[in-house]
């Protein structure tokens, strides 16, 4: 089912489409960052595609190679029981893409998480606020090249006192 | 009949009256909660040592029960509610996570409730036993009793400076 729709995307957008390979079940893309909007929105209304469920949307950092980012777009369609993980592979020092969450609502929130914690930039959102740290927060967390114990306190007691 | 007499400083037996009634506002976060929940069912009844009341508003607790993970985050919140508290007050840590932030080594876990609010007793475990948290409650009420509690030392010290000038 899921090879389906790999052949009919390698098919349509040809060059865009980097390569396509299935993981453990799932039928992977990894597709032009410039062209993800498209390719999104068809297989949002073709009807033979028809993915109507944004499952998640996360973030990769293989810190070392280039490009750095691999941000994934999980898709899911109740209606032909069939998913497709888009993947977008973006460089260290401009990691931008165009935001999803117009055309499916539910990534909102999960690009503000992916934001948040490894600083990619999603053009278009609209309302791209951390969504778990606090705004005083600095840098990405999730980033590798985070130090594992670094802490950012928002207060401290006074020690000298007690 | 004789005269049957007993003395006593006020301040003993205020402290002989707090450390039976102690009024405890949960600060529940994590998985810990469950374990407060057994603690304050009537299995282990936690009411033989006059702390059965959990009070939901600060401004009515003396013993605040830091239970469970806090984060970076919640530190501002949780120094405001131990400051609404009504002195004297006492903080117990209830589990690792409270103690000294248990197995979490990362961005934004805080490293134990006392690096915010003074902590007068930690239980540790992940969970703790609820004999442990019971154990604690002893200690605590031991402390009151000698008013060595933060808060009294505190206000103890205050006075003393303000006799000297
Ligand atoms: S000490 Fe263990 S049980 Fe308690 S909050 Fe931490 S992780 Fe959860």
């Amino acid at each position: 089912m899921s090879e389906q729709v790999l052949a009919t995307l390698e098919k349509k957008f040809g060059e865009a489409i980097a390569s396509t390979h299935i993981e453990l079940g799932d039928a992977c893309a990894v597709v032009d960052p410039q062209k993800l909007l498209e390719i999104a929105t068809f297989l949002r209304d073709d009807p033979a595609m028809a993915f109507d469920v944004p499952v998640f949307c996360t973030c990769n950092d293989r810190l070392g190679e280039e490009p750095r980012f691999e941000v994934f777009y999980a898709l899911l369609s109740l209606e032909h029981k069939h998913r497709i993980r888009l993947i977008c592979r973006l460089p260290e020092d401009k990691p931008e893409i165009q935001s999803l969450s117009g055309l499916w609502k539910g990534f909102g929130w999960l690009e503000r998480e992916t934001y948040d914690m490894y600083g990619i930039h999603f053009e278009g959102h609209g309302d791209l606020r951390r969504l778990y740290m606090y705004d005083e927060f600095e840098g990405y967390p999730l980033r590798k090249d985070y130090p594992k114990d670094k802490r950012q306190p928002l207060v401290r007691r006074d020690f000298s006192s007690t | 009949m004789g005269l049957e007499l007993t003395t006593t400083r006020i301040e003993d037996a205020a402290n002989w009256a707090r450390k039976f009634s102690f009024f405890s506002y949960p600060f529940v976060t994590a998985c810990c909660g469950m374990e407060y929940m057994s603690v304050t069912s009537p299995k282990y009844d936690i009411a033989r040592f006059g702390a059965e009341f959990p009070r939901f508003s600060p401004r009515q607790s003396d013993l605040m029960m830091v239970v469970g993970t806090i984060t970076e985050r919640q530190g501002p919140v949780l120094k405001r509610i131990y400051d609404q508290m009504a002195e004297p007050k006492w903080a117990l840590a209830f589990g690792v996570c409270a103690s000294t932030g248990g197995f979490y080594q990362n961005y934004s876990t805080m490293p134990g409730a006392d690096q915010v609010i003074p902590i007068d007793v930690y239980v540790p475990g992940c969970p703790p036993r609820p004999e442990q948290v019971l154990d604690a409650i002893i200690l605590l009420q031991n402390r009151v009793q000698e008013a060595r509690g933060h808060s009294q030392v505190r206000d103890k010290r205050a006075k003393l400076a303000a006799e000297s000038g």
